[in-house]
């Protein structure tokens, strides 16, 4: 049987941060990197640039082999993890070999969440999540004239806005009231409605799709309002849920996703979780909460890399904001901080919005809680910092409203420079 | 991995005077407009800051591209930007705390610093308009490092320095670029007491190593490198001396080597007394300073008369090569030895360091670089160096000196003196500035003097 001191299951974003993490302490302790997909490293993100043609599949991965040669890391590609022995620490794959940890971490991600649609598991349907998936829909496209979303969520929208590129007509049905709900308000949304509905996109808000059948050679799509669409594609983009299968009768906490303390360690000694698995602290409340978005992953997977190396510099976790970066028909929107303004006790202290630019900031005794834009230049990484250190705005409160970007880099130049 | 050349930031310094932002504008974008600069320097009440790429050792740029985009160059250090793979997401963006890669609606894409290839334009721009008195520096000293590094350390691990002392730095560095093929000499001093000797009849270098009296290291250097030349072996004869075995009581030995024109390097780490023995003065010690035979009490004031200026009286010796250095200043130091090197080989060459005593002169053990520039910037201490066929020339321009007290308030051993001491050291600076400046210009008679070798 093999053995690693180090077993990641999982080789994106939280996985290869987990792994660097690790070689910056330990540069020789085995580390062996098992993942479902039979490819090389890649992200979910990129997945929507594959389905348009604009990327290549063999030109997305994030790490080649050599990578993982000089690391001196072992990778095994198309094999599952199917169950966890966490006390014998062993972890069995799908070909049936098992291997024996010393350390695992868990950052299997999300897989796509199927709706309770009546007919939709018998439909043809793509879902995009895995590099085949966009594969699958990249090459669906020539046929494709009309095109169903179901969910305008990132995924959903990135999909819609490459599907219209591509040349097919797209109609987006999604239950909120507005598109990206989870990142910005009515009236950032709005601008983005707008955007899609001028390249003649349609988009079904406040809708529900009651039941999906087989309509010759496309899908009839039928919502509540008694509505009908045939598409032939039907993409389901109804968010993710954390891959967690494998964990049954392993003994790790399990709620949503896998439950991590501050340094991302499980409820089973030697097991950790990180990324889209991992239902971890939230910044503004404490409470533990899945934030399924890459740069929160890269964070997660550096703690728990850094815990399991056991690196005297390791900090706790300073809990999930969420933010999100989201170009569309090359407009930019940017959304660092909660959108729940009135949970967080936050005061909105400017927001104006026009055809094509719009501004919210948000303060809790003047400190920064959130900032969201679309077209309008800040930096979000440095606003990200801002949030997490609580910085106190009240000498520069004034100046940080007008001109956010100018007074944040100011601060952040001689504050951690 | 190597160690990367970067640019330096001293807000202190920035005027706000955009140069830097509108020659990257240009040269990035074609049009001065610096909105499109990839260095932003933001008003920040009455200073100025810096927003821009610090080419981070574990990016977090390259950590959230999804499309592998972004790469360090291990062999520069730069983060590079791919835009053939990137999809424009700006989840860089998120992962940089510093503004250092931002979109710019111009170029329809993330933009970030590339050093432009490892001369960057901001830099010029902003030493060109400030006279290189500006904010911006591009930092080399990284290859030394990378030329150095890989070179072995003669010296064994573990020498017993005072805590912060630069000594042990100058001794590894020496060592390493002069080589294994070294008779070593380290008479009585710091040198020998930290255990480059040895102990228990083990050495404390790789190289030969001896321990001569304070008076006869060069004499005893001078035989040594003569039996190896009759022997037909090529041997650098290094001496490592402190101010005191230089400049007091080994003189003679060293002025008559001088004067020979002796194959010999001998290296003066100038700490200005003998600080092994319990800190007393020596004739480097400069005016005003405090030493356990300077005291300082209800009459004593510290030391009552001038340092003597060791490297002026080599320079008279018409060496084949003579200069000074400091820690402060690396880059200027390795140029030096490496000349000090060749210039043995031919001749006697004489390289004096000022290395900065964190205990006898009293200051914090971490400030001993720091000490070490301020005397530079101060003039206090000048950088220059002489051979026969060029004279004296400034490794650094003594104009726009930083004022005395700079360097004087730094120190524990200069706590006590009286304004009027100050100003005679201020004086004392002023005129061997002036002096020094007068011999670079050729204006001195002295410098003829020197060059010929003899009255």
């Amino acid at each position: 049987m093999q053995e690693t001191q180090y077993l990641i299951v999982g080789a994106s974003h939280a996985a290869l941060s987990a792994l660097q993490a690790i070689r910056m302490q330990d540069a020789e302790g085995s580390i062996t990197v098992v993942t479902r997909d039979d490819a090389l490293p890649y992200s979910p993100t990129v997945l929507p640039y594959v389905v348009s043609g604009r990327l290549a599949p063999e030109r997305v991965a994030l790490k080649d082999g050599a990578w993982f040669e000089q690391n001196k890391v072992g990778f095994i590609r198309g094999a599952a993890v199917t169950a966890v022995d966490a006390a014998a620490k062993r972890a069995k794959l799908s070909s049936g070999e098992e291997i024996a940890y010393a350390k695992l971490l868990l950052a299997t991600g999300a897989a796509p969440l199927l709706p309770p649609i009546s007919g939709l598991k018998d439909v043809r349907f793509h879902v995009l999540r895995t590099l085949d998936d966009a594969v699958g829909l990249h090459a669906a496209l020539p046929q494709t004239k009309q095109a169903v979303v179901l969910g305008a969520g990132l995924v959903g929208m990135h999909a819609a806005e490459n599907l219209a590129k591509a040349g097919a007509q797209v109609t987006v049905v999604e239950m909120q009231p507005r598109v990206l709900a989870g990142y910005f308000d009515a009236e950032a949304s709005a601008i983005i409605e707008a955007a899609f509905a001028a390249k003649g996109i349609k988009l079904m808000l406040g809708a529900k799709v009651s039941r999906c059948d087989t309509a010759g050679k496309a899908v009839r799509v039928t919502t509540d309002g008694g509505a009908t669409l045939d598409a032939d594609l039907l993409l389901v983009a109804a968010g993710v849920a954390p891959v967690t299968d494998y964990l049954a009768g392993s003994g790790v906490d399990i709620d949503r996703g896998i439950l991590v303390d501050d340094s991302m360690r499980s409820s089973v000694d030697g097991i950790w979780a990180a990324g889209d698995v991992a239902q971890a602290k939230g910044f503004y409340d404490g409470k533990k909460t899945l934030n399924g978005i890459l740069p929160e992953a890269v964070e997660q997977g550096r703690i728990a890399g850094m815990a399991m190396a056991g690196d005297p510099a390791a900090k706790p976790y300073p809990g999930g904001v969420p933010l999100n970066t989201y170009t569309f028909f090359g407009q930019q929107a940017v959304s660092v901080g909660s959108q729940e303004v009135d949970k967080i006790g936050g005061e909105v202290v400017r927001k104006e919005a026009d055809a094509k630019h719009y501004l919210k900031i948000v303060m809790q005794d003047n400190r920064l809680t959130g900032i969201f834009g679309i077209n309008v230049p800040f930096d979000p990484g440095v606003m990200w910092e801002l949030i997490l250190r609580r910085i106190d705005l009240s000498s520069v409160r004034e100046a940080f409203i007008a001109d956010p970007q100018k007074t944040a880099r100011g601060i952040m130049s001689r504050t951690w420079r | 991995m190597g160690a990367y050349n970067t640019i330096a930031f001293k807000p202190e310094l920035c005027d706000g005077c955009n140069a830097c932002m509108t020659a990257c504008a240009t040269a990035k974008n074609g049009a001065p407009d610096i909105i499109n600069s990839r260095i932003q320097i933001v008003a920040d009440g009455g200073s100025f800051e810096l927003a821009m790429c610090r080419q981070c050792g574990d990016p977090k740029c390259v950590s959230n591209c999804p499309a592998a985009a972004l790469a360090k160059d291990d062999a520069n250090g730069v983060i590079d930007w791919d835009g053939t793979k990137c999809v424009n997401c700006l989840l860089c963006t998120v992962g940089c705390a510093y503004g250092g890669i931002v979109h710019n609606a111009a170029a329809g894409h993330v933009v970030k610093c590339d050093t432009c290839g490892g001369d960057p334009i901001c830099v010029k721009a902003c030493q060109e308009i400030h006279k290189g008195g500006g904010a911006l520096k591009y930092l080399t000293t990284a290859n030394i490092y990378n030329e150095v590094g890989d070179l072995e350390d003669l010296f064994v691990p573990g020498l017993a320095g005072c805590q912060g002392c630069n000594t042990e730095l100058i001794m590894r560095h020496a060592l390493r670029r002069i080589g294994p093929d070294t008779v070593l000499a380290t008479p009585p001093g710091c040198i020998p007491g930290m255990g480059s000797v040895g102990y228990n009849g083990l050495t404390g270098t790789k190289v030969p190593v001896f321990h001569p009296l304070l008076t006869n290291t060069a004499s005893m250097l001078t035989g040594v490198k003569r039996h190896y030349k009759r022997q037909g072996r090529e041997v650098n004869a290094v001496a490592l001396a402190g101010d005191g075995g230089a400049s007091d009581v080994g003189f003679q030995s060293l002025s008559g080597a001088a004067e020979r024109g002796e194959q010999i390097l001998f290296i003066c780490v100038d700490n200005e007394g003998y600080m092994n023995t319990g800190m007393q003065r020596s004739s480097c010690t400069p005016f005003g300073a405090w030493t356990s035979t300077t005291p300082v009490g209800e009459r004593g004031h510290g030391k009552t008369q001038d340092a003597k200026n060791m490297p002026l009286l080599m320079m008279m010796h018409n060496c084949e090569y003579v200069a000074t250095a400091s820690t402060a200043f690396m880059e200027d130091l390795y140029d030096k030895l490496d000349k000090a090197i060749a210039a043995s080989k031919r001749g006697f060459a004489y390289l004096h360091i000022y290395s900065p005593c964190t205990t006898g002169w009293r200051f914090p053990s971490q400030e001993n670089i720091e000490v070490a520039r301020k005397a530079v910037e101060t003039n206090f201490v000048m950088l220059w160096e002489f051979n026969p066929r060029d004279g004296l020339r400034l490794s650094r321009p003594l104009d726009d000196a930083l004022p005395i007290d700079a360097y004087l308030e730094a120190l524990g051993k200069y706590r006590h003196l009286e304004p009027e001491q100050v100003a005679h050291i201020e004086s004392t600076v002023a005129k061997n500035a002036g002096f020094i400046k007068s011999l670079a210009e050729g204006r001195h008679p002295a410098m003829a003097q020197a060059m010929s070798g003899r009255a």
